[in-house]
């Protein structure tokens, strides 16, 4: 939980004093997306859809996964998916 | 105190203000014409095509456009300016406030002229009275000379980093904008020396770096993001904390530029006039104060202890000057260009008496709305107010509250 400080303390016009990666939106999720790796042909859609850009790619294993800490599960990588390798489950 | 050598010029007011315009050394204008302020912008457009200005001038397809543009181009540090009258500045409406709450120190002249409807392109002060609460400093001008002498102070004032908060300098339609008078200009210069250019200060960025405020991709900063109930309070209330600051810094602007002028305008946020020993005054803003100044005289000259306070500076509003003014006053009258229908009288009436109902003085307060559309008030009239205030001043009473003056029954 990030300090709430008082007027004569925050920068003014809303500029912003921390960067927003320390704003932790992964809690806003209801469903949460979980990849069936096998079904996978690693198309990448879900990469290229995602708002946050909280689907990583990881090149070294050649797979992709989830950001859970910024994931709000909005549910658009599920959406996107032709293989339908990615489910909304309740978290 | 070195006087400067002042040329005198027969300029309108528009030519004033754009004449003011191209001394001040502004980076970017971007407009869009609405009589009666067309012609600052033309004149500017003229001084840019023949090289007289080395600014950016921006046509843009709309008011809404003009000031996003005067607004972002203030965010990378940039000195701006725009002009706007009626329906143009109501179009800026949200821009407005975008424009105070990214503290972007955009200087505006507005024109001031009825809105519609029905269409009138003439004087009246709905348009800037509409904005009041938008968070821009607001001035207005009695005559060109004041209009082109505020617009060069209005840049010092909101780009000062104790302030930042856009500022708009007002002149009456016609009565200002378009009758010529002789105005007396400073040699380039000066001016250019007086306004200095911008002063960006400092601010913490999301990286932890001391950086300039201003947008830059060298230092990246974010300006005015989603900003919910955990934090648009507290900038709201910065932005009333950098209202309050300026009453003292369109003071020191004001004393300042009178070294360089010789001119002054009260102690630069009112300007009593004959107020001193008065019993009964008048408090307007605007070209009507000289016609007031003038009828004062006549009457000081039968021995009627008559006075006159015109507000310079409207945003912020200068509460204890007023109050100080008004300390020997037993009956006023507050003259308002614009109304606000169905409220109790016009905007400046309100807000007079508001400040007096804590004062020590309870002096006995009408409110007169008068000149809508550009309709004249001329001495007669002015005359009638002060008739009014006598019989108040004998009665202790107060009939009316609220009249209409100048309109047909």
């Amino acid at each position: 939980m990030i300090k709430q400080r008082g007027w004569k303390e925050v920068p003014t016009a809303g500029v912003c004093w921390v960067p927003a990666t320390e704003y932790i939106t992964g809690d806003w999720r209801t469903f949460k997306p979980k990849l069936e790796q096998a079904k996978c042909n690693k198309c990448l859609m879900c990469y290229i859809y995602c708002p946050d850009g909280a689907v990583e790619w990881r090149p070294e294993v050649g797979e992709i996964e989830f950001n859970y800490k910024y994931c709000k599960g909005c549910g658009i990588c599920a959406n996107e998916c032709r293989q339908e390798a990615i489910k909304m489950v309740l978290e | 105190m070195v006087k400067i050598q002042q040329q005198v010029l027969a300029l309108t007011g528009d030519e004033a203000v754009a004449y003011a315009v191209k001394q001040s050394e502004v980076d970017v204008v971007a407009a869009y014409p609405i009589t009666p302020q067309t012609i600052i912008v033309e004149r500017f457009s003229e001084y840019v095509y023949n090289g007289e200005v080395d600014t950016e001038f921006v046509c843009t397809e709309s008011e809404h456009s003009a000031l996003t543009a005067c607004l972002t181009a203030a965010a990378t540090g940039a000195r701006t300016f725009t002009a706007s009258a009626s329906a143009g500045l109501a179009l800026m409406h949200e821009i407005l406030y975008v424009t105070s709450g990214c503290r972007a120190p955009v200087v505006m002249t507005i024109v001031n002229r009825a809105l519609s409807a029905p269409i009138n392109i003439h004087c009246d002060h709905t348009d800037s009275m509409v904005e009041r609460d938008a968070c821009w400093i607001q001035f207005y001008a009695e005559n060109s000379q004041e209009a082109y002498d505020s617009v060069i102070q209005a840049f010092r004032i909101a780009e000062n980093p104790d302030i930042l908060l856009p500022t708009m300098v007002m002149l009456d339609a016609f009565f200002i904008s378009h009758t010529l008078e002789s105005v007396k200009v400073f040699p380039d210069e000066v001016v250019r020396k007086f306004v200095g250019t911008r002063r960006i200060p400092m601010v913490r960025s999301h990286e932890g770096k001391l950086v300039p405020f201003k947008l830059d991709p060298e230092n990246p900063i974010t300006m005015g993001p989603f900003d919910i109930y955990d934090y648009y309070f507290e900038h709201k209330r910065q932005q009333e904390e950098a209202m309050q600051r300026a009453l003292q810094i369109i003071k020191q602007v004001h004393d300042e530029y009178e070294k360089i002028s010789g001119r002054r305008y009260g102690n630069g946020l009112i300007e009593p006039y004959r107020l001193e020993d008065a019993e009964i005054a008048i408090i307007c803003i605007g070209s009507a104060a000289g016609t007031t100044k003038t009828v004062v005289d006549q009457l000081r000259a039968q021995g009627t202890k008559a006075g006159l306070l015109r507000l310079r500076v409207y945003r912020p509003l200068p509460v204890q000057d007023i109050i100080n003014a008004l300390k020997n006053v037993k009956a006023i009258a507050v003259m308002d260009r614009s109304h606000s229908f169905g409220a109790h009288g016009g905007p400046i009436f309100h807000e007079i008496r508001h400040i007096l109902y804590d004062a020590p003085i309870h002096p006995k307060i009408v409110g007169y709305i008068y000149g809508l559309g550009g309709r004249d008030m001329p001495e007669n009239l002015i005359h009638q107010i002060y008739n009014d205030l006598e019989k108040i001043l004998e009665t202790k009473r107060v009939e009316k509250p609220v009249h209409f003056i100048g309109v047909r029954e």
